[in-house]
């Protein structure tokens, strides 16, 4: 490994400690919202909390008598399934596309590509009278289904476009060595491809982690709830509760930084440098 | 012999794989449906249990709430028979699911809401009208408000209006009326240092409806003729004009929580404010209540708008009878004296007002004071139109850009596009004969194309490809491309109170050809359309440039706490953005943001960022590149790891310079995962709805609005619009693909 100059050093972490600042500064108020005891919006200049009291984040878990716990669960589920099957259905997909000339694939592809441009404004009337008639309203499966497709194209083309930097020669070797597709796809390109699958989960995950009007739109019970409508509960008609949405803001970003921290290693550490030099 | 069997090895197993694939794939949404189904089966079941539940929606919190639960559950006791359960459903999907939720056999027996969405509901039969004189004992003011075309439609509960509070510090009488108050607030302003003599929105028009009142003007006619342009209102707007720009007694740009925060720290004499603005104050303020004091110089009151809380018997309840005398049971005496004492409310139910303890209430005594004295809010269907072009005038005002007579002679115009009756209806044999050639031809070509074999057999051949591909295309059809086809039909109808009549391309006719508005008049199409383009290019040219520069940065190997940083970086994606952007737009406030402030610090003048297009555009692009950098980071962080960072050691070893690497080495590889990160990126951004909707407001007069929000405008706030709006939704969907058609990025590939 060469060395690195001490200026080029201290530069980039002066670039990336200013990126932080700027991410950061909106996020003080957040945090001093959670933190106070009073449900005004923060508008004072001073971003750092005066006042310190976790009220807030008790009245979360206390409020609808504890039924939080239960919501968090309902979102946990609908996010973890969307993940799954968003990305399963993906990676085949996507393989099928980076590594099959068959008729209609460019139609196909185009078409993934064209469903996003759908603006969602005209979609949750027919989704939900669609729900309604397969008997999935005021269900975790009929947000999941909607959930999974809806961040569908965006993971096929993700994992399509990194399918394609990963070089023929090693699936080509595997089949001179006898494995079948379903091998070379679970074995080899599955793996190679792990940053690409990190993204794609990961944005899966969010897709459903922090939609509100679908969910809204589709569940009724409030057994039934995910986080995000529980969150718009603080949001009223004339007046919103900031110190608890803010709290919830907290508790609900907090997963994703935490999945996001573990995932990242797979993100950085890509495979396909050492298995291409190979 | 042996390569053989191995060959037939090799391809029986690729079958079974093969087929596994698709298998496994389709068990999944399979089993998803199974699980569903029985999830689906067992609320089913328990609504079969519980067929006799009744159901009541509500969006109450805190006190009010908790005694509504407590009345729930006394009736409960008392009528075991027919029990009712509370649901909470949020304010902001309130109005929707009704409208949704109801007329399809979903929704509660009895709901309570608001009443100035009666006259829709009424018009689309989704409400029961109550027999004449069966409601009694409610305050005049609250049956007024429930009444439409001569029938009552609900049960008045409570109701909401402003008061005026008062700090004591500054004031120690009272004021007899509007003139004594702003002397006191005249002599306590001091605007440089940010005290105020007088705090309310008042770029609101709800807030400002006490002055209309007082100056005479009114909201609709006998008639129920839009009557804002008129010489009595106009006299209004140019008072409050006068509070804010001449005398500076009213802060600018005021929203609620800028007339919570200030007074709340003492920098206010005066506010003008709602019971929710309790929740929000102090504990320890010392501050009084009273109703607003009429205006001396016409002698009549100040009225504010009354906003009536009712029970409503839902018209497809199969429980009508027990909603009836549920909704009664919540209003009578014993419940309301329930709801008035340990809800906080201020309740319809006139008798609760005897009650010595609730006369010792001094708050609530302070609203029933103030019932006598105001508007109800107009329950026509037509006054969901005249907010957004009041609202607007409101602000020309208070700017200073626009007279008030002229500003409201052009809300009248306005009202009068968002009124407009719908067109004419057309017969569908066009549309019919279209579909049938359309499916002709379509059938014509896949027959001409399968007709010599060779795509047949090649498809065959393909068959893995597409068993890998089914799971994921059956979703997307089933569950994307049915829903926006059906959805788009809405765009041949045009919607008026529940009823669609079918008006063909009318919609895309009068959009396209801007027959009712000037091409540089924000609500034509095509200036909305430049301004979605120039809002998606400066957008996604940020947050690629700033996620890729991080990304690059974030890889080193030699760069500590990289960890570190990029959980830290991540963070906008990952809180909600309802509150971040929000936080944003305070930011952005003239006198009280962080950004002027940072802005006079290094020696500028502070910048009014929503009353110019190209800063409230500007303020919107800085929101959303804070929102959106970190999800380009990541996809980029990804994608980097596609390059070997060997080759591009081995090119600055031959001494290619960073430039050169990057555009020789780095680039190219990075372009297939990028790519379409970027078209889908614009594609979001182009719809990206709620910043604009939350930072400037499409404000100033509507120009920083996109295609999306004035789609959401045209199908929520005027008059619900449903086909016109779904026409934009469908012209945006044309405008996108056109684009990328053109761009050729369909076809990108290799």
């Amino acid at each position: 490994m060469r060395t690195v100059s001490l200026p080029k050093v201290m530069l980039t972490h002066a670039a990336l400690i200013g990126a932080c600042a700027v991410v950061l500064y909106p996020v003080l108020w957040v945090i001093k919202m959670a933190l106070s005891p009073s449900q005004a919006f923060s508008m004072s200049p001073n971003p750092i909390p005066t006042e310190v009291t976790l009220q807030n984040f008790v009245h979360l878990f206390t409020m609808q008598d504890g039924l939080l716990w239960r919501q968090l669960l309902n979102s946990i589920i609908v996010s973890g399934a969307t993940t799954l099957i968003g990305v399963i259905l993906a990676s085949t997909a996507a393989y099928a596309f980076s590594r099959f000339r068959f008729p209609g694939r460019t139609l196909g592809m185009a078409g993934f590509l064209i469903t996003q441009m759908f603006p969602g404004v005209v979609m949750a009337i027919p989704l939900y009278i669609l729900l309604d008639k397969l008997g999935l309203l005021n269900s975790l499966t009929g947000l999941i289904l909607v959930y999974s497709t809806s961040s569908l194209p965006f993971c096929v083309w993700m994992l399509k476009g990194y399918f394609d930097t990963i070089p023929r020669d090693l699936e080509e070797a595997a089949v001179m060595d006898g494995a079948s597709q379903w091998l070379i796809f679970t074995q080899i390109m599955l793996p190679l491809a792990r940053p690409a699958m990190v993204v794609t989960a990961l944005f899966s995950f969010m897709t459903a982690w922090n939609e509100f009007i679908l969910a809204a739109t589709f569940l009724t019970d409030d057994k039934m709830f995910t986080i995000p409508i529980v969150l718009q509960r603080f949001v009223g008609d004339y007046s919103t509760q900031w110190g608890y949405f803010a709290a919830g803001a907290i508790l609900v970003s907090l997963p994703v930084m935490g999945l996001f921290f573990k995932l990242q290693k797979y993100l950085i550490g890509g495979l396909t440098a050492g298995a291409v030099k190979g | 012999m042996g390569l053989f069997m191995d060959q037939v090895n090799d391809r029986l197993q690729r079958r079974w794989n093969l087929s596994g694939t698709f298998w496994l794939t389709s068990l999944l949404w399979i089993v998803t449906l199974i699980c569903g189904q029985s999830a689906t089966g067992s609320v089913a079941f328990a609504q079969d249990a519980e067929s006799e539940q009744r159901v009541v929606w509500h969006a109450y919190r805190g006190a009010e709430e908790k005694a509504l639960k407590k009345l729930v559950e006394s009736w409960n006791e008392e009528h075991p028979s027919q029990p009712f359960k509370l649901l909470f459903i949020p304010y902001e999907v309130y109005a929707s699911k009704v409208d949704n939720d109801i007329p399809r056999g979903n929704g509660p027996d009895v709901f309570i809401s608001a009443h100035e969405r009666i006259g829709q509901w009424a018009a689309s039969s989704l409400i029961e009208p109550w027999p004449v004189d069966s409601l009694q004992g409610y305050h005049p003011k609250t049956l007024d408000a429930v009444k439409y075309q001569q029938k009552s439609w609900g049960v008045p509960l409570a109701y909401k209006s402003l008061v005026l509070f008062y700090h004591r510090k500054f004031v120690k009488q009272p004021p007899e009326s509007v003139e004594e108050m702003l002397e006191v607030a005249q002599r306590v302003t001091d605007a440089p240092a940010g005290r105020y003599g007088l705090v309310y929105e008042a770029a609101n028009f709800y807030m400002h409806a006490p002055w209309l009142t007082a100056f005479g003007g009114e909201v609709f006619d006998k008639e129920g003729k839009f009557a804002l342009n008129s010489p009595e209102v106009a006299a209004s707007y140019a008072f409050a004009e006068d509070l804010v720009l001449t005398r500076k007694i009213v802060p600018e740009d005021a929203s609620g929580s800028l007339v919570t925060h200030l007074f709340n720290s003492g920098d206010a004499a005066f506010a003008i404010n709602g019971p929710w603005f309790l929740g929000e104050l102090d504990k320890d303020l010392d501050f009084g209540m009273v109703p607003l004091p009429p205006l001396a110089k016409t002698g009549l009151p100040a009225s504010p708008f009354l906003t009536v809380d009712a029970a409503f018997v839902s018209a497809r309840s199969t429980h009508k009878e027990d909603a009836r005398q549920f909704a009664l049971y919540i209003s009578n005496h014993d419940s309301s004296l329930i709801r008035a004492r340990e809800g906080l409310q201020p309740v319809a139910t006139l008798s609760v007002y005897d009650d010595p303890e609730i006369q010792k209430m001094g708050q609530l005594m302070t609203f029933r004071k103030q019932l006598d004295h105001t508007l109800p809010m107009p329950n026509r269907p037509e006054m969901n139109a005249v907010w957004e072009p009041a609202n607007q005038a409101l602000r020309q005002v208070l700017r200073g850009s626009v007279e008030p007579a002229m500003a409201l002679k052009q809300a009248e115009q306005r009202y009068g596009f968002y009124t407009k009756p719908a067109p004419e209806e057309q017969p569908m044999t066009p549309l019919l004969i279209g579909v049938a050639l359309l499916l002709l031809a379509l059938a014509a070509t896949t027959v001409m194309k399968f007709r010599d074999g060779s795509l047949w057999a090649e498809m065959k051949a393909n068959k893995p490809a597409y068993l890998y591909l089914a799971p994921a295309a059956v979703g997307m059809i089933l569950l994307i491309v049915a829903p926006f086809v059906v959805g788009s039909m809405v765009s041949l109808f045009a919607h008026h109170n529940g009823e669609f009549t079918y008006v063909g391309l009318t919609h895309f006719l009068n959009i396209l050809l801007s027959r009712e508005y000037g091409l540089t008049d924000p609500l034509s199409f095509y200036f909305t359309l430049a301004v979605t383009v120039a809002w998606t290019a400066v957008n996604v040219f940020f947050h690629v440039s700033i996620g890729l520069g991080l990304a690059l940065l974030l890889r080193e190997p030699w760069v500590r706490l990289r960890g570190f940083y990029r959980v830290l970086l991540i963070i906008p994606w990952a809180i909600p953005n309802y509150i971040t952007a929000l936080i944003w737009k305070g930011m952005f406030h003239k006198q009280f943001g962080a950004i002027n402030g940072l802005l006079v610090a290094l020696g500028l003048e502070p910048v009014s960022w929503f009353s110019q297009f190209s800063t409230a555009f500007a303020a919107n692009v800085a929101t959303n590149t804070w929102l959106g950098f970190p999800f380009m980071m990541v996809v980029i962080l990804g994608a980097l790891q596609a390059i070997p960072r060997d080759l591009e050691q081995a090119a600055e070893v031959d001494g290619a310079s960073w430039w050169q690497r990057m555009r020789h080495v780095v680039f190219p590889l990075l372009k297939p995962s990028l790519v379409p990160a970027v078209i889908l990126g614009t594609v979001w951004t182009f719809n990206m709805f709620n910043i604009i909707y939350l930072v400037s407001g499409g404000e100033p007069d509507g120009a920083t609005e996109i295609l999306i929000s004035e789609s959401y405008k045209w199908a929520f706030t005027r008059q619900q619009q449903y086909g016109y709006a779904a026409a934009y939704a469908v012209l945006i969907f044309f405008v996108l693909l056109a684009y990328s058609a053109v761009t050729g990025q369909l076809k990108l590939d290799d």
